[in-house]
């Protein structure tokens, strides 16, 4: 206590009965209202220039599988089976990195459009941040999300431990086609080459059309400035394509005849079928869904009891028409309620009351959308690409309830 | 585009404006962008963009046992890193072995990211002789370059992988689906 604020009590309280009512301030339980929490009793803690999360929701956190040899070669999943809503924290949002987080001034950093254009451009951040902006809420997938599904045994980390390479945030940038436009794109160009500004220089081919159309680049994420994690200062965004081609630390857009053959569009982010060809530029994520909550890892306090079901479903080829949920292992299905309002190539939340009755139960979910298309089983995935794909993994998620309230993980 | 932009600074100076899609083109011109080395990194299988230089597999055994086996194996393989060597013909098995020789389709790109990634502590150290003389060792282990070859600017580009046919190149996803 400062002894200005000592100087003040003594004075105003003083007359009116001295020691006794100075003391009041600091009993550690009310005479005036018993039984109130000590956070009522007490002033909190000052303002912070930057909040964080309390101090109870520290296990709440991405989780890291890197290289030994090469740690900033791996990833971080992001925590869905603790999240609720639609929007990823900026913080927990996935990461997928090939050699580490570059730290960039954005000062220092040039972007470049060049190659089958009339006018080679180059760009600072701040001559970006005069552009016309845009916001889109877009969810954002790793090509080899869930691949662990794969394996003939089923894995039983968390839900967002396995499936968690798959984010959903605003982003806010300024569209590639304006860029392009003043450019002015030459008739050859049918590809462009994206290049980032990491360690890896990772480059990768994307098709014209799509940069012509709903791309741009993200200069914010949720309201604020990029993370570095997820390539401050700026980054492509291509609502609904593979997480790879959303280049960030973007340096380069390089517009080309043909695609460059980079090591992540031809030995990985391709499909090794069942014929033992593999396919390339499978851009487009698939419809999924996943219920985060009850999930593989949790138990179940009350047997039986009535639980509340809660999932997010995503496609890259539109909005969710419609989630399905399962508690017999698919023998019938149950439409589940969506959160609104239901936005394109985005994360929608799904939430459906479940009484169980306390025998084993097999929880799922399935996604159509717009487009029509559904979220297949395991079994048919398997069939049509093979035991050895690795990448884009989309079939139905399976929990296993059983009677002692456990949930485990399981291929039905 | 100058004229564009002529005429919208013109705009806002003779008569203050507000409109939608009206703004300023910031891009600075540069021709020499598309000449210059640190703006044309991707190596195409054309040959496009390969650095002039050359290196033998002799010299790239000497760097490979040096800088890469450490993490990838003796010769490309049983590291702790991905083999890079071995298991051609391997695709269609019942255990599939993705290796450099195995899978991937042309021997540009082995180049390409040999030189902005490896070794992951200093991407882009390599010389453009280094990286010619690495590639050719990971290639000759499959027979792919001969033991007493070397590759260069002149021939990379033509090195025939066993896996060039095996990809299929038309994107899955029609772009109409979306609509």
């Amino acid at each position: 206590m400062t002894l200005r604020r000592r100087n003040f009590l003594k004075n105003s309280l003083l007359p009116s009965g001295g020691a006794m009512i100075f003391s009041l301030p600091f009993r550690a339980d009310s005479q005036a209202v018993p039984g109130l929490p000590a956070s009522m009793q007490q002033p909190g803690k000052p303002f912070s220039n930057y909040g964080q999360p309390s101090e109870y929701e520290k296990t709440v956190i991405r989780w890291i599988s890197a290289n030994a040899e090469v740690p900033g070669n791996g990833v971080s999943w992001s925590p869905l089976h603790e999240l609720a809503g639609t929007i990823t924290p900026n913080g927990l949002h996935f990461e997928r990195h090939h050699n580490g987080v570059p730290e960039i001034d954005p000062k220092q950093h040039e972007f470049v459009i060049s190659g089958l254009v009339e006018r080679p451009l180059q760009f600072s951040v701040m001559d970006l941040l005069r552009y016309p902006m845009h916001s889109r809420i877009c969810f954002i997938e790793c090509g080899g999300n869930s691949n662990t599904s794969w394996r003939t045994e089923p894995v039983q980390s968390a839900a967002g431990y396995t499936h968690g390479l798959v984010s959903n945030a605003e982003w806010t940038g300024v569209p590639v086609k304006l860029l392009l436009k003043e450019a002015g794109v030459k008739s050859e160009a049918k590809w462009v080459v994206a290049e980032g500004a990491d360690g890896a220089s990772l480059n990768l081919s994307i098709p014209l059309e799509k940069l012509l159309d709903d791309a741009f680049i993200a200069l914010y994420q949720n309201g604020e400035r990029l993370r570095p994690e997820n390539g401050y200062p700026m980054r492509l965004i291509l609502p609904g394509w593979e997480g790879i081609t959303q280049v960030k630390w973007l340096r380069q857009l390089l517009l080309v005849e043909t695609p460059a053959q980079s090591r992540d569009e031809t030995a990985q982010y391709t499909e090794l079928m069942p014929d033992g060809k593999a396919q390339q530029f499978s851009f487009i994520m698939q419809p999924k869904s996943i219920i985060t909550s009850p999930s593989v890892g949790m138990v179940l306090p009350d047997n039986p009891g009535i639980y509340q079901i809660s999932g997010l479903a995503w496609s890259g080829f539109g909005k969710v028409a419609k989630v399905e949920v399962s508690c017999d292992g698919g023998e019938s299905w149950q439409e589940a309620s969506l959160q609104t309002p239901v936005l394109d190539k985005a994360f929608t939340r799904f939430t459906i009351g479940w009484q169980w009755n306390g025998e084993t139960a097999i929880l799922q979910s399935r996604v159509t959308d717009e487009a029509g298309n559904i979220q297949p089983s395991r079994e048919m995935l398997v069939t049509e690409k093979g035991k050895h794909n690795f990448f884009h993994y989309n079939a139905i998620i399976s929990w296993e309830v059983d009677p002692s309230g456990e949930i485990f993980h399981v291929y039905a | 585009m100058f004229m564009l932009k002529a005429a919208v600074l013109a705009a806002v100076v003779v008569n203050s404006v507000l409109a939608d899609e009206l703004y300023q083109p910031m891009g600075k011109i540069d021709h020499e962008l598309n000449n210059a080395a640190k703006w044309n990194l991707t190596i195409f299988p054309t040959g496009k963009n390969l650095p002039e230089g050359s290196g033998s597999v002799r010299q790239g055994a000497e760097l490979f046992a040096s800088q890469c086996a450490a993490c990838h194996g003796q010769n490309g393989r049983g590291g702790s890193a991905m083999a890079l060597t071995g298991d051609v013909g391997s695709l269609t098995s019942e255990y599939p072995e993705k290796t450099v020789n195995s899978f991937w389709p042309y021997a540009t790109t082995l180049f390409d990211y040999l030189r902005r990634t490896m070794p992951p502590q200093a991407p882009f150290s390599l010389t453009a002789d280094e990286a010619y003389a690495l590639s050719a060792f990971i290639l000759a282990q499959d027979g792919l370059v001969p033991e007493d070859g070397h590759l260069s600017q002149q021939n990379i580009h033509q090195i025939q992988m066993p896996n060039q046919q095996g990809f299929y190149t038309q994107p899955r996803d029609n772009l109409q689906v979306m609509q």
